[in-house]
């Protein structure tokens, strides 16, 4: 009995969160699944039946392999399950088959590949320092941190209802931002290049990796003032990381070299042709300038400044995947996106260089490229939101400004990706959910901000 | 209460669990001609939409009482009239007489599901969250962990989420339970209004009659037959019979209109064997075949002589000495009482959740594995093990339930101090129950695995039920010698407490 009191006792509230979330996660299995369903199913199938030398050609179903290649073996691995639960679903043939238990293999594989994003959640508790405390449990920044990242809203309904795998591949970005805060610089550069080979989107925050390892890991030692120490270079360090760096690439793409198939392989996961924005425009910064354009449009034809022959036929808002051509406002380019990025992300690049302020300021570099990227991106999906979510809950719980803003971002960005469930059973559920956490944060960082909350507050009142 | 976000997102995680469920199938989905409890609840609407209200109780052409007939009192009926009328804004085709019957489709289903989330909301979840606020002697903390555990539990959500009874357990169990808050709180009427509410909405609530009965007469006795105590005996007798009356109207016109409906609700030719329900009579059923010997009104005679004999001590004891945590405890008999001799689909309300949270946790979790058949029968088996999994976490975090049995924790002392005066070596009663806990949870693991996944066989087709409800039933007994105890060795420290101070 004494093993049970220490295995279900109270001082397990990690767990008790953890399995919670889990069980919440195993009742929504039942809900609608998007087409990212078929898609995961597809490839379970391409990586089974088919040679490595086709998972990148083949193309009988309109959704063809667009991951990098550890993400192929993981389906690969996961196929050797699936033929435990339904052989069927393994055939390239058998387009948007869905069985009762291919969706329940799907489901719990999602659900069960969350266990690396638990872990890591514990890995950043650990970073977090709970000094000027309440005594209550439910005060303390771990126990906010834990549920913000555990229960988080975003991340359940894409993952769970939705249909993804973003949980897992978080868990090893917030295991390797951990890493970096324990100084595990090693590893840190490991697990974000294996998570690069895994899913190629978090290239959106490659730059502030590549800043802050060569700035303040490769450079062993500051002047006094903070500054660069020139003939502090490790040349060990620099060529440990880029072998590291090497060495990951050369296992995922290795063999696609070898059989010649690398710029088949690029142009799948970088498809340009895709379009602007996605058939949900994601509210960045070029929903406002294709939004404008239609404006400007409307309002030439109506004052008889363009011509009508001069339209184009289909329109942006026509939720179809293409490339368009802007009327009014000069037309966009993937050029044009990338050097947008690239000026919108150099304040905090540049910080990170001449300032540098330990994993903190690390932290909110890369929350910036996450934020930056989103607003500027080629073909940005409304999900790529989470990027910056996820990260900036870490730095929340623990100084009241960074609360405030994370605030803002979460609430609006957890409602920017209401249109995703769009059916009737499931507005409810996105209701409840999204009324849960927004009262949870909002709340639990008040109450733990309260003091310098009142302060400010107390400061503001004295100007007048 | 200052943490009231805690409580919203407690009552958020409820209402989500609700929701989530109910995404399952229901009972009778897709099976003519009878379908199932769910067709029963679409049908009722019909009828009390189409017919007049003289019409509703009894057998006609336009109304086939054999094809799920209204069996519950007027207030269920004024209910479905509600809700006939939301869907009939909506599509007609839902209601329409004789047409609509098996009517099945996705929009349906959220209309009946959203319908049972209302009511739930309206009624049950406000009664727990001020029931839970209004304990007393405990923290915030306790108070809302106490919330979350009664709105974890799985019993309650199944049936009514999942399953789809033809009876929204929540409004009446709603009902029962302001009247319980009421009662307790000293809102006298409120309370007792609220339970006749309950009454006209579920004829089974009049089990728990007895205890508040006895509970409101010993308060009026308490406060002297000759002055208070008979005003509030009189307006107690006004707000009763006002209720009645306003509920049954439209009946009592005529003496047969009434009888009718007094037929329907208490069917004496249905007897005890309803289902394989897990009380006395199905287990000692196996070896004594009484179903055969007895005819079914002496069964039902006897069922209520032992259920009225077993609870006379405790009420006796309610009516000299009323106080709310007496009136609570024999509640809580009452529950393992008619647990024990009865069960016909009925739910317990966790009141004494915080107070013997060890065995009002195991009580709560057999009470759900009782309904295992039934739910296999619907294909519920992915929700109700994740649910009963939720509300044992919840429980075991909140309570830290393990560390509560100890003796005095589990209201055991005085007990086995008279024990011990007899058997000195008798030391061991808390280890003990410790291991019949662990016992019992390996079985009922063990049986629901079993039942999944082998097939039962051939002579024995309903084997695995039966196990079920004799297992179920071997914990209820064990429940019903519990309580007891409690009840009457508390009686007797309270009176040694006196002689002390």
């Amino acid at each position: 009995m004494a093993a049970f009191t220490i295995a279900a006792g109270t001082g397990n509230w990690f767990s008790a969160l953890a399995l919670g979330v889990t069980l919440l996660k195993c009742l929504l299995i039942p809900t609608y699944h998007s087409t990212d369903f078929e898609v995961h199913r597809n490839w379970l199938a391409i990586t089974h039946s088919l040679p490595i030398s086709q998972w990148y050609y083949e193309a009988t179903s309109e959704w063809t392999l667009d991951y990098p290649p550890f993400f192929a073996w993981f389906e690969y691995i996961l196929s050797h399950v699936a033929k435990y639960f339904d052989q069927e679903m393994l055939n390239v043939r058998n387009l948007n088959y869905s069985s009762s238990r291919t969706l329940l293999f799907q489901r719990f594989s999602v659900i069960f590949m969350d266990v690396l994003f638990v872990y890591a959640v514990h890995e950043c508790c650990k970073c977090i320092d709970g000094k000027k405390v309440g005594k209550e449990l439910t005060e303390k920044p771990k126990f906010i941190l834990s549920v913000l990242l555990l229960w988080n809203f975003g991340l359940l309904i894409v993952d769970h209802i939705h249909f993804q795998y973003n949980g897992f591949l978080f868990g090893l970005m917030l295991l390797s931002i951990a890493r970096l805060f324990q100084k595990r610089h090693m590893e840190g550069a490991f697990f974000f290049a294996v998570l690069l080979h895994f899913k190629h989107i978090y290239l959106y925050v490659a730059p502030a990796y590549g800043v802050y390892l060569l700035r303040s890991y490769c450079f062993t030692a500051n002047k006094p003032d903070g500054s660069i120490r020139w003939n502090s270079f490790s040349f060990v360090r620099v060529i440990s990381l880029g072998l590291v760096v090497f060495l990951v690439s050369a296992l995922s793409l290795g063999p696609f070299l070898a059989l010649n198939q690398l710029p088949q392989v690029f142009s799948r996961l970088f498809p340009f042709k895709r379009g602007l924005c996605h058939a949900y425009w994601a509210p960045n910064f070029w929903a406002l300038y294709n939004a404008l354009d239609k404006v400007l449009s409307v309002i030439g034809l109506k004052l008889k400044f363009l011509d009508p022959n001069n339209i184009p036929k289909a329109s942006m808002t026509s939720g179809l995947v293409q490339q368009f051509q802007h009327t009014v406002l000069p037309s966009v380019t993937p050029l044009t996106t990338l050097i947008c990025t690239l000026i919108a992300i150099l304040p905090s690049i540049f910080c990170l260089w001449f300032k540098p302020q330990g994993p903190r300021g690390f932290l909110r570099c890369l929350t910036l490229c996450a934020l930056s990227s989103f607003m500027f991106g080629w073909h940005v999906h409304e999900k790529a939101i989470l990027l910056a979510i996820l990260p900036m809950s870490l730095l929340s719980v623990q100084k009241a400004g960074d609360a405030s803003i994370f605030l803002i971002l979460t609430t609006t960005g957890h409602y920017s990706l209401f249109p995703l469930l769009f059916t009737a059973p499931e507005l409810p559920i996105k209701i409840l959910l999204m009324l849960l956490f927004t009262i949870y944060s909002i709340s639990s960082l008040k109450t733990l901000f309260r003091q310098s909350f009142t302060v400010i507050a107390q400061a503001g009142l004295q100007w007048h | 209460m200052e943490k009231w976000y805690l409580m919203t997102i407690v009552v958020l995680i409820g209402l989500t669990v609700r929701w989530t469920v109910s995404l399952n199938s229901y009972s009778g989905a897709g099976k003519p001609p009878m379908f199932g409890d769910y067709e029963a609840q679409r049908h009722w609407q019909e009828i009390t939409f189409n017919l007049p209200v003289k019409q509703w109780y009894f057998n006609s052409s336009d109304n086939n009482l054999q094809y799920w007939g209204l069996d519950y009192p007027p207030l269920t009926a004024y209910h479905s009239l509600l809700c006939a009328y939301v869907a009939k804004f909506i599509n007609p085709d839902w209601i329409a007489l004789h047409t609509s019957r098996g009517y099945e489709s996705q929009a349906h289903k959220l209309f009946m599901r959203t319908t049972v989330l209302i009511a739930d909301l309206l009624i049950y979840i406000p009664a727990v969250v001020l029931y839970c606020c209004c304990l007393k002697d405990i923290s915030t903390k306790k108070k809302i962990a106490n919330a979350l555990c009664i709105l974890l539990y799985p019993g309650l959500i199944l049936i009514d989420y999942g399953h789809f009874q033809n009876i929204y357990n929540s409004v009446s169990l709603g009902f029962a339970l302001w009247g319980v808050l009421g009662v307790s709180c000293d809102w006298d009427l409120l309370g007792s209004l609220a339970f006749c509410l309950a009454i006209n909405y579920k004829q089974m609530e009049l089990y728990h009659s007895l205890p508040f009965f006895c509970f409101l007469l010993g308060k009026c006795f308490k406060k002297g037959l000759k002055g208070k105590g008979f005003v509030l005996l009189v307006k107690l007798a006004c707000t009763v019979v006002a209720s009645f009356v306003l509920c049954w109207l439209p009946f009592f016109t005529e003496r047969e209109q009434t009888l009718q409906v007094l037929r329907r609700l208490f069917p004496v030719d249905r007897g005890l064997f309803e289902d394989k329900v897990a009380n006395i009579w199905c287990s000692f059923n196996v070896f004594l075949k009484i179903r055969d010997i007895l005819p079914r009104h002496i069964q039902l005679i006897m069922s209520f002589c032992f259920t009225f004999l077993s609870l006379l001590p405790a009420c006796i004891k309610l009516t000299l000495q009323p106080s709310s945590k007496g009136f609570r405890l024999t509640l809580l008999k009452l529950y393992s009482v008619i647990l024990f001799f009865f069960l016909y689909h009925f739910r317990p309300v966790c009141l004494v959740l915080s107070e013997i949270p060890f065995m009002s946790t195991w009580f709560l979790l057999v009470s759900t594995f009782s309904l295992l058949p039934l739910l296999l029968k619907d294909e519920l088996l992915m929700p109700s093990v994740v649910t009963t999994m939720a509300f044992f976490i919840a429980c075991v975090t909140s309570f830290s339930i393990f560390e509560k049995t100890s003796e005095e924790e589990l209201q055991l002392k005085s007990f086995s101090i008279s024990v011990r005066k007899y058997l000195p070596c008798f030391t061991f009663l808390s280890r003990m129950i410790q291991y019949l806990f662990l016992i019992s949870v390996i079985t009922m693991v063990l049986l629901t695995l079993m039942t999944v996944t082998l097939d039962p066989p051939q002579k024995l087709p309903d084997l695995f039920s039966v196990l079920v409800c004799f297992v179920s039933c071997l914990n209820f007994l064990f429940f019903l010698v519990y309580f007891n105890i409690i009840i009457m060795w508390d009686s007797k420290s309270g009176r040694n407490q006196k002689k002390i101070s």
